[in-house]
């Protein structure tokens, strides 16, 4: 191993990390002025990093060619694929952050610097194939979010969302560092292909305990049930572009970074952890759905919404197979497009003042005043829904499908009864937009980047995205075939 | 025989400053015989061969932890009398934990003298190397085989400067009570105040 092929392998990590050097530079001798440059600079950053990693996800590259300083850092396609979707989310929350935080005269350079940086981390994670990787990348990215959760330092929700994810994140950081130190124990290394060789023989009572620990880490960072508590607080009180952010971008590193630790590291032991995700599978669709019926807060909603969703990628990972990699891919993907949406929609309601507008009173008979919102959020909800022929109906089709095929059908049965209970309120938000009196508060018009943004992700979700379906499927086949490559 | 007198003189320092360092009234002084029982606790670790371990001694918990100590100590404003009246209450519970400490310790001793627990040495890829110090073995790692997470632990750290920076530099134009002397030099005194005959239930508009 040289390290001009370690160094190769790790190129859009060095294009963030130096684009986000420079940027910073910038931000610190321009001053607030050069927001708008930073935030253009950072986006071209993250696209030319996300063309970098575009040849491993065509080659399908997968296995020992692209692992990278002694096996810590692997560049294949599912690494490049989960890598794809965080820059494209970073980039969509880039874009619609200026119209939030220029009204509040509170947009800074530090704002894409920090996005920047937190998207490096996640970058890291997502490739991590040595517990000690994954730990500096996960930090990276939480470090870098708890600072953009409290990012509106005058906002006393905004305070307390970064001080609550900082405490609850520390504690998480916590328990997952408690894990890796039982598995490095009694595993004796911390690469993944080292604990999964030491696995093989079986699990020792301490492995296993080690396992929990590090499964229970992470399932805080994806908020899955019963870690999720402190997602609808920080989802409400951060700034909405931020809340945007961390609904996509870090999700889908947290959910690939617990999918290549369960199939790679713990790959050798797949009955030990297929329960507990099975239950945090099934406890996330019910508690998301049931959690989501009281909001009268859009983005308290959408969170619940989210740990949901969160639920029906873990059946997915629950199938160990080849397929249930793909078919998470597939519904990660199309959750990113579906999210992203429903929160640049709340993020354009806004009355005469230009004040957010976050709660179902406001939105009441949206469709007859503001109908392109009401529209686009009709196709958003549906879709989260899991309505034929949108989108998000395919996304869990296909999870479902891998399931089936792997023997668990008694897990698809009781996720598809689950998934019925979310539609309850995904529907009445549609019945609030369509069929309750007009109260004409969101006024203000929005930008027209985040325009851009809201009808993009409902043309991709709307049937016309059927078209797209078999390209994705392709490349979330050849990502899982780069995951299990290694295997 | 100079390692035997090294040794005790570095114990008896450590258990002396130690002592000092609850006994002490002055918290300032408290902190300062911390400092002395870092030293001399680094010397200890010199003695083991640990110089790694005595090196982050020094310019960790001296160089960084006991100096923040001696900044919160200095910009409290500690009451010694309201100290030295939570003394008598907590007095049971000190002398409780002081028990189970002193048990362990017993206990340990015991443990100790009935016989080592037998770890084994590390063999293979993770055998010592005993030919070099400590420092260039950790050094040779970190600088190539754990270069990666090496250089990304350092990015972590930027972004938490970053984040302190962003939270709380405020820039001064903006912060209140500022003294503006251009306004204050042209505030003319006839407008500054007025005769105002309030009626009784209408109340006064400025």
């Amino acid at each position: 191993m040289d390290y001009a092929t370690s160094f190769g392998l790790v190129i859009p990590e060095l294009v963030l990390t130096g684009a986000g050097l420079v940027l910073l530079m910038i931000a610190a001798f321009g001053g607030e002025k050069s927001s708008r440059l930073v935030s253009i600079l950072a986006a071209v950053a993250l696209g030319a990093a996300g063309a970098l990693t575009l040849p491993a996800l065509i080659d399908g590259a997968g296995g020992e060619a692209t692992m990278a300083f002694y096996q810590q850092f692997s560049a294949d396609a599912f690494a490049s694929f989960a890598k794809l979707l965080v820059y494209i989310a970073a980039i969509a929350c880039l874009m619609i952050a200026p119209g939030f935080f220029g009204r509040l005269r509170a947009m800074r350079p530090e704002y894409p610097v920090l996005v920047l940086f937190a998207t490096l981390g996640m970058s890291i994670m997502v490739s991590a194939t040595d517990l000690m990787t994954l730990y500096i990348g996960l930090e990276l990215n939480s470090l870098a979010a708890y600072v953009l959760a409290s990012f509106l330092r005058n906002d006393s929700r905004s305070a307390e969302a970064g001080l609550k994810y900082f405490v609850l994140g520390a504690l998480a950081s916590g328990i997952l560092l408690y894990g890796m130190s039982l598995t490095y124990g009694f595993t004796g290394t911390t690469s993944f292909a080292g604990i999964r060789l030491a696995q093989e023989a079986g699990l020792s009572t301490g492995a296993l305990f080690g396992l929990i620990f590090v499964l229970a880490g992470l399932a805080f960072k994806i908020s899955a049930v019963p870690f999720h508590m402190w997602t609808p607080d920080v989802y409400e009180g951060a700034p909405t572009p931020v809340t945007t952010f961390f609904a996509t971008a870090p999700k889908v590193a947290a959910i690939a970074l617990t999918a290549r630790v369960a199939l790679d590291a713990f790959g050798s032991q797949a009955d030990a952890w297929r329960q507990i995700v099975i239950f945090a599978a099934l406890a996330s669709i019910v508690v998301g759905a049931l959690g989501a019926i009281g909001q009268n807060n859009l983005k308290r909603l959408l969170a619940y919404s989210s740990i949901n969703n969160v639920g029906f990628i873990l059946i997915g990972l629950a199938a160990a197979t080849a397929e249930g990699a793909s078919a998470m891919l597939f519904y990660l993907a199309i959750y990113v497009v579906m999210s992203l949406g429903s929160f640049v929609a709340v993020l354009m309601l806004r009355n005469g003042d230009g004040e957010n507008l976050e709660t179902f009173d406001d939105i009441a008979g949206l469709s007859s005043t503001r109908p392109g919102i009401a529209w686009c959020l009709l196709i958003m909800m549906f879709s989260l829904a899991g309505i034929p022929p949108l989108m998000g109906f395919f996304a869990k089709l296909e999870v479902f499908r891998a399931v089936v095929e792997a023997g668990l059908i008694p897990l698809a049965v009781i996720g598809i009864a689950a998934s019925v209970i979310g539609a309850f309120y995904y529907i009445k938000f549609v019945k609030v937009m369509f069929f309750d009196e007009a109260v004409n508060r969101a006024t203000k018009s929005a930008s027209a980047s985040q325009w851009a943004i809201l009808v993009i992700c409902a043309i991709l979700i709307s049937p016309l995205g059927w078209f797209l379906t078999r390209g994705l499927e392709m490349m979330t086949d050849t990502a899982a075939a780069g995951l299990f490559a290694g295997v | 025989m100079i390692q035997a007198i090294a040794f005790y003189l570095f114990a008896f320092l450590v258990i002396a400053s130690g002592v000092l360092t609850i006994m002490s009234r002055n918290p300032v002084h408290s902190v300062l015989w911390l400092i002395l029982a870092f030293f001399n606790a680094a010397g200890l670790m010199v003695l083991l061969g640990a110089e790694f371990i005595a090196m982050l001694l020094v310019v960790v918990y001296v160089g960084a932890v006991a100096v923040l100590f001696l900044f919160v100590v200095m910009m409290l404003d500690v009451d010694l009398a309201e100290l030295r009246a939570g003394f008598i209450k907590n007095f049971p519970l000190g002398i409780a934990i002081a028990l189970v400490l002193l048990a362990e310790l017993v206990l340990g001793i015991g443990a100790l003298s009935a016989g080592h627990l037998e770890l084994g040495t590390a063999t293979g890829e993770n055998a010592p190397n005993l030919e070099v110090s400590n420092i260039t073995n950790i050094g040779a790692l970190l600088y190539s085989k754990y270069v990666f997470v090496f250089e990304a632990a350092g990015l972590i750290l930027l972004v938490a400067m970053i984040g302190a920076i962003v939270l709380t530099h405020r820039d001064l134009k903006t912060t209140r009570g500022h003294q503006n002397i251009t306004r204050q030099v042209r505030r003319n005194p006839k407008e500054a105040t007025q005769m105002k005959q309030p009626t009784i239930g209408e109340g006064v508009e400025l």
